[in-house]
């Protein structure tokens, strides 16, 4: 008699998110899935109303990476305000955006590896949930968890200064920003109050890096075999094939690091991509056209973006990118739970990127805002902390919008995460009879690499009530577990 | 030369010229009085009653109210401060209010005012009236969602011919106030600003120009509203 196991919900994934693993008659896995509930409805939300209202309205699918949804609607509207795609703006709004777009991803990774990942390293996911959480990181080792606390209060300091509040602020409008730093903000960044300064962020970035290096040297089996699966990747890079993570070109290798799509202009998107609608899902399934929908799904986040990138733009993030290489002797990475190290290293290039943003003087220009020949269509796209994550918006003629579509990083994940849980099933469950609390939070483990917010919805995380279910062929269900 | 009278409010003595309006006779005396619909400027119409004040006991919008010599005004008792309340939470209920994503957040008067009376949930059920967005001009856009129908615009927006821009279309709760094809044609950069910055809410928009004051730097960010006059 076949099994049908339903996980329910996923803890320290924010949303909700629920994972049905069918055995078969021997008690082998038969097919994994991951099954996105939430429906959000923004992309109806925004029809009717003023293109400019945009960047606002959209940014509040998200409470941890509002801002990446703000600066891509926000390079969308640029392209229908005339202003251009990514270069055509000022110097100085062009560096607070990314300012703020880099401080976001400072906080954004940051939390997400140490208030959300780092438990399951520290204690490992047989671990109980009482200690396996991010006041268990803080018992356990109280300076980590005090830096990983003042990272993000600096990164969420960087993205008020530059959009005016921490979450859900104004900066980006269209063709430019409506400030840029006063002398006083940016110097309170800078070197302002102990021990929030860039200098000092730079420092503990490379401390986070130092902690997971040792612990891959003394965990190597787990980290290079859990959940690893070859996929091809794709990104954004700088035209010069550098770490971009606010504007560049499309670019996607395949497993074997082959470019399949070379640096393409993301207006284009629509001519490179396609989404797949399953039944069982509410969220599609993106591939790359050329490789079709069997061939053609691919992973985006900070692992895709390091097999992307040829190099990293800052030195220090430089030297840990060569390391991270070498390790695969230049090829692409495919190891799910490598995609720490990569976020880390991208933490490190985010700090360094902030710390030379504001050193440079055009940071406190004025010359804010540009515009040119209004379009009609404009495509925005940016690389949030989870991954590429794309807006794209159609205007009529009184500037209200007619058409909306957003493919946000987890809907590009979709496919890989699938995988995912399905290699997480088939190494656990094969064999065997009953559901263990190792395996139902290795699931949670091999998805949070990738996302811990499945819906983009209200921050949760702790110890949220964890169901199994078990049903049989018929649909009927015969075991259910609570914790 | 101008003549004085005296007066009381809330039990304290007041001065103010004979004939003031008493919004502006208070204001004057350090004592704030809401509202919405009055603008300095422009002739009250008392339609929002959310300045309501007894004077000599009886219940009258301040806005349309002189003052005269021995008046006595209470502008803050439980019963009045209840109403006024109800006032703000009926606009919010009757309308499409979502301030997040709202250009005028943060210089908006109905949402101060929702700060300063500490409004979370209106206790009267949302309506969620299905209303367009005139977006037809090419310098305005009018949102019919957060029209509250003070009529600000209608009595104090004109051309340079002195033609109203705004019109009052429809009837009862259809009620609607349109941009005037012919009156708003070729209007200036400068008078379209006017009446977004005299609409309280952020049912008059400039084309493009969202957002383009800063957090912090808003109306409302640093100063709620009335408290330049009485915390
Ligand atoms: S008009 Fe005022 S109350 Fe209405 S949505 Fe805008 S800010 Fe909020």
């Amino acid at each position: 008699m076949s099994k049908k196991i339903v996980i329910e919900p996923v803890t320290r994934v924010e949303g909700h998110g629920k994972v049905t693993i069918h055995l078969d008659d021997q008690g082998n896995v038969a097919q994994s899935r991951l099954h996105i509930v939430e429906f959000r409805g923004f992309e109806r939300f925004v029809q009717g109303r003023p293109y400019w209202e945009a960047p606002v309205l959209v940014e509040r699918l998200c409470g941890i990476c509002p801002v990446s949804h703000h600066l891509a609607a926000a390079k969308a509207v640029d392209v229908i305000a005339g202003a251009g795609t990514g270069d055509g703006l000022t110097p100085t709004a062009e560096k607070i955006r990314r300012l703020m777009h880099y401080g976001q991803m400072f906080q954004s990774h940051t939390l997400h590896f140490f208030h959300l990942a780092s438990p399951d390293l520290l204690f490992g996911y047989d671990a109980p949930p009482e200690q396996r959480n991010v006041i268990g990181v803080a018992l356990a080792n109280r300076e980590l968890a005090t830096q990983a606390v003042l990272m993000r209060k600096y990164g969420q300091e960087v993205i008020a200064a530059t959009a005016g509040k921490k979450i859900h602020g104004t900066g980006a409008i269209p063709g430019g920003v409506n400030k840029s730093l006063t002398i006083e903000e940016r110097d309170t960044l800078l070197k302002g109050r102990a021990p929030l300064n860039a200098d000092k962020m730079i420092a503990w970035s490379q401390g986070a890096l130092a902690f997971f290096k040792d612990y891959y040297k003394k965990n190597k089996a787990f980290i290079d075999g859990f959940s690893q699966f070859p996929s091809n990747h794709l990104s954004l890079v700088r035209k010069d094939g550098a770490l971009d993570l606010y504007h560049g070109v499309l670019r996607a290798v395949d497993a074997a690091g082959k470019k399949i799509l070379n640096d393409v202009d993301y207006q284009d998107y629509l001519s490179h991509l396609r989404e797949e609608v399953r039944s069982w899902s509410y969220m599609k399934f993106p591939f790359l056209k050329i490789l079709g929908k069997e061939k053609g799904w691919y992973r985006v986040g900070p692992l895709a973006r390091l097999n992307t990138a040829d190099f990293i733009p800052t030195p220090l993030a430089q030297k840990e990118f060569e390391a991270f290489k070498a390790v695969t002797g230049g090829k692409p990475n495919n190891m799910c739970m490598h995609t720490h190290w990569a976020r880390l290293i991208e933490v490190l290039h985010s700090a360094e990127v902030i710390r030379d943003l504001l050193l440079d003087s055009d940071i406190t220009g004025t010359d804010l805002v540009t515009k040119g020949k209004w379009q009609p269509v404009g495509v925005g796209v940016i690389e949030a902390p989870r991954g590429t994550l794309m807006h794209h918006y159609r205007v009529n003629e009184d500037d209200l919008i007619t058409m909306a579509n957003l493919i946000v990083s987890t809907t590009h994940n979709n496919e890989p995460m699938n995988r995912a849980v399905n290699c997480v099933a088939k190494a656990m469950m094969t064999g065997q009879k009953e559901i263990t609390e190792p395996m139902m939070n290795a699931v949670e483990v091999a998805i949070r690499a990738y996302d811990p917010c499945l819906s983009c919805a209200t921050h949760a995380y702790g110890q949220m009530p964890l169901e199994v279910s078990l049903y049989d062929a018929t649909g009927k269900l015969i075991s259910q577990r609570r914790k | 030369m101008a003549s004085f009278v005296k007066f009381t409010i809330n039990g304290k003595t007041c001065l103010a010229e004979e004939g003031a309006q008493l919004v502006e006779a208070a204001k004057e005396n350090g004592i704030y009085i809401p509202t919405l619909c009055n603008y300095p400027g422009i002739p009250p119409k008392g339609s929002c009653r959310i300045c309501t004040v007894l004077v000599n006991g009886i219940g009258q919008t301040a806005c349309t109210t002189k003052v005269v010599e021995g008046m006595t005004v209470q502008t803050s008792t439980p019963e009045l401060e209840e109403f006024r309340k109800s006032v703000i939470e009926i606009l919010f209920a009757e309308g499409n209010h979502l301030c997040p994503s709202c250009e005028k957040s943060g210089s908006c008067e109905l949402q101060a005012l929702a700060y300063r009376y500490r409004v979370t949930v209106p206790h009267f059920p949302y309506l969620f009236p299905k209303r367009d967005v005139e977006a037809w001009h090419p310098k305005l856009v009018k949102d019919h969602n957060r029209c509250i129908q003070c009529k600000r615009c209608i009595r104090g927006i004109r051309n340079g011919k002195g033609q109203a821009l705004f019109a009052f279309g429809k009837r009862g709760d259809k009620v609607v106030i349109n941009i005037d094809p012919e009156t708003s044609r070729d209007i200036s950069d400068a008078l379209a600003q006017e009446a977004m910055d005299m609409c309280p809410v952020g049912a008059i928009l400039r084309k493009e120009k969202g957002f383009d004051v800063p957090i912090g730097k808003r109306k409302f960010d640093r100063q709620p509203i009335g408290s330049d006059i009485q915390a």
